[in-house]
């Protein structure tokens, strides 16, 4: 909702300030008075928690940039210096490092939040873009991160991931060869990559800038999915909202510690200790564990479909299980968006969330070994990720357009004010 | 001077599907280390015991290419503490591990080739505690082609660079009296050892009862030197995981008194409005 502004200049150089560039008003308009849905719960503290997590990144890796050496000789040696000779390189090390992986612990628990309470729907459908994008740019940040301390998987995951774009017809190999500036994963690679790791979280912080700016027109959703109606429905942002998000950001940095502090490197791989070696490849080449789901989409096409050979079918799939998510907003149907009201698609949510989880399991597996087995009777992993790539794109493209049609969804509050004093009769359970 | 005929070489691959048999490969076996849990710190004893099976036993074909004498004396390290040779039971330490006379007494038994600068002649010199750990080899070839064809792993971050950790390398290493199963065939100059993936490896056994004299009354077994080289090769692979977790003990205090006052600020601003 985008409201009135009530900032008051009240000294002399903001009153000045004030009439040339009114940038703290914008400040105040926008996290001191913003009228806030007065019943968010800690699932809407993700957001907070990420943009932390935006600057955490950033910070840690301007100082490591300082130390690192983009260069396939020194590459792995120079994070083994920051880690060993450099004063607390260890613990800026260790945060950036797992400071990627809570980033996507964050970044998914905000978007599944996105997803039950309909938050995609009009009018926030710019909104729900702008943060698919900046998930893509999150990944290629992660990604190319990744590779830079030159271990085994890093080199061996660049090999694989650029490989994929070979699969496309035509252009495949021109552009591979183009990303590789070379006719392999090599120097030149390590070169464009560790500046484009630079480059995209300056991409993604703008963007976070439309995000918020796209979230404060239509204000924020909330867990009824009733829009804001009046006065009583709100609260301002300061202080009610910046307790509520501070102290869930504290929880979450804690936990963050926890592993940065006693368990560094659990979210790593052993091989990426090694040094990389173009003559070796290791027995299992896995990304790390925020690509799992899409690496196990990747390889449940096992079959040729028409023209589209298997390769090129799996790296289709993979990309259009990110694709689909920009034409979320026009597949689902329902007028309304909390999934609290909507008896059937709150179930079949549920089974998104535990497929997604399923395939995170089925893409660190070899696809050949046995989900279970008795007597003669078992399941590949293959043939789970099939299973659940299969759910993955019915929920969205089958199941979300017709629910739309055919389910009837509970009686909805009245307002927020209504369901937060109780006085209508579908405001009572609290989920 | 021992010689491996080869060696670790655990990267898995390099067991080609030929040589790694069908024999299963067992899981290391679970012990207890002094650094584990939040609080496990290193025995500096069992560090200094540590170096000496690595630089007697090991360093003949395994390189720490990423070790500098000076980090035996640093805050952690096993030397960081001597005994005050004024005062007995008292012990001393130095602010710059430079000037560590252990530190500096072990980087002297080496000898490392400069350019004089005055001549533009190769000369050789004593080591100092700046130097990096010497290198068996001149090359990675050299350290192939003496290996049958397999390089000896560098040992600097070895424990965080094998699945399996420090369990994993005991395990290995005391791991060779095993019966060969009847599908492994052994070339000449290989060893079978369940704990290896694929279960054949080119390194022999290579610590046996009595073979390194510690000065102290440490038993002298295969197992005591087991445990001391992997206690300092963790080290090595971190020497900074003291501070670590004493600084995250500082954080986490720090981070649990935070949150309750912010809790509690969350209660106090909210307490009158109905959510
Ligand atoms: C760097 C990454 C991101 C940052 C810093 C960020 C920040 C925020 C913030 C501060 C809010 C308001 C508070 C909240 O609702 O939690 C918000 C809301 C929202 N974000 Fe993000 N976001 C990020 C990524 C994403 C992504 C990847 C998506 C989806 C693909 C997304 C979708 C949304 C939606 C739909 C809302 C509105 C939720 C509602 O009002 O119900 N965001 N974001």
């Amino acid at each position: 909702m985008s409201h009135q502004s009530t900032y008051e200049p009240k000294t002399g150089i903001e009153k000045w300030l004030d009439s040339r560039l009114p940038i703290v008003r914008l400040g105040y308009d926008s996290f001191v008075d913003f009228p806030t849905p007065r019943n968010l719960n800690y699932w809407y503290t993700f957001g907070g928690i990420l943009a932390v997590f935006l600057v955490i990144q950033i910070l840690s890796g301007v100082v490591l940039a300082m130390h690192y050496v983009p260069h396939v000789d020194h590459a792995f040696d120079s994070v083994e210096r920051i880690r060993r000779d450099i004063n607390y390189g260890w613990l800026i090390q260790s945060m950036h490092a797992n400071g990627a992986s809570f980033f996507f612990v964050a970044v998914y628990l905000h978007m599944f939040r996105g997803l039950y309470y309909g938050s995609y729907k009009a009018p926030r459908e710019v909104l729900w873009i702008i943060g698919v994008v900046i998930y893509l740019l999150m990944m290629a940040a992660a990604f190319m991160g990744y590779v830079l301390p030159w271990g085994q998987m890093s080199y061996w995951g660049a090999t694989v991931i650029t490989n994929l774009v070979g699969a496309l017809p035509v252009v495949g190999e021109g552009i591979r060869e183009w990303l590789w500036g070379d006719f392999a994963v090599g120097n030149a690679t390590l070169n464009r990559f560790f500046s484009l790791h630079y480059l995209i979280p300056f991409l993604i912080a703008g963007l976070v800038i439309l995000h918020i700016w796209a979230l404060h027109v239509p204000g924020n959703n909330n867990p009824t999915g009733v829009e804001v109606k009046g006065k009583g429905d709100t609260l301002p942002f300061h202080p009610y909202y910046t307790v509520k998000d501070g102290f869930a950001i504290v929880v979450f940095l804690m936990i963050f510690a926890g592993f940065v502090f006693y368990l560094p490197s659990v979210l790593g791989h052993a091989d990426n200790s090694i040094e990389a070696n173009p003559l070796v490849t290791p027995a299992h080449i896995v990304p790390e564990w925020y690509f799992l789901p899409f690496y196990a989409i990747l390889r449940a096409v096992t079959f040729d479909f028409g023209p589209i050979s298997a390769k090129l079918g799996g790296v289709l799939a993979m990309f259009g299980a990110i694709g689909v998510l920009f034409a979320l907003p026009w597949l689902d149907r329902s007028p309304v968006k909390s999934m609290r009201y909507r008896p059937i698609a709150k179930w079949c949510f549920l089974i998104f969330v535990i497929a997604c989880l399923g395939l995170g399991w089925c893409g660190a597996e070899n696809p050949d070994n046995m989900v279970f087995e008795f007597g003669g009777i078992g399941m590949p992993f293959v043939v789970l990720s099939q299973i659940l790539t299969a759910y993955y794109f019915i929920y969205f493209l089958v199941i979300l357009p017709v629910l739309g049609f055919v389910e009837k969804p509970k009686e909805r509050p009245e307002s927020i004010e209504a369901s937060v004093l109780g006085s209508s009769p579908a405001a009572a359970p609290a989920e | 001077m021992k010689r491996f005929i080869a060696t670790l070489a655990a990267l898995a691959a390099l067991a080609t599907p030929a040589l790694a048999a069908e024999g299963e490969t067992h899981a290391p076996e679970n012990h207890d280390w002094s650094w584990e849990g939040p609080f496990g710190t290193f025995d500096d004893r069992q560090l200094q015991r540590g170096l000496q099976v690595y630089q007697e036993v090991c360093a003949s074909c395994h390189s720490m290419d990423l070790l500098s004498f000076r980090n035996l004396g640093q805050p952690g390290g096993p030397f960081e503490y001597l005994p005050d040779p004024e005062h007995e039971g008292e012990l001393i330490t130095f602010a710059n591990p430079n000037d560590n006379p252990v530190v500096m007494e072990i980087a002297s038994r080496y000898t490392y080739t400069e350019i004089d600068l005055e001549t533009g002649e190769e000369m050789e010199r004593q080591g100092i505690p700046a130097d990096r750990f010497p290198n068996p080899y001149a090359n990675d070839a050299q350290a192939a082609a003496s290996n049958g064809g397999a390089a000896p792993p560098d040992f600097s971050v070895i424990v965080k660079a094998r699945s399996g950790g420090a369990d994993y390398i005991r395990s290995l290493l005391l791991g060779y009296d095993y019966e060969v199963p009847e599908d492994v065939t052994l070339l000449p100059g290989q060893h079978y050892n369940p704990y290896f993936p694929g279960g054949v490896l080119a390194m022999g056994p290579q610590l046996f009862d009595g073979a390194v004299p510690y000065a102290d009354d440490t038993p002298q077994t295969a197992e005591q030197y087991a445990e001391d080289v992997v206690a300092f090769l963790a080290w090595a692979s971190e020497p900074h995981m003291e501070q670590r977790k004493r600084m995250g003990l500082g954080v986490m205090i720090f981070l649990l008194i935070f949150a309750v006052l912010m809790w509690l600020a969350y209660r106090q601003v909210w307490a009158n409005v109905k959510h």
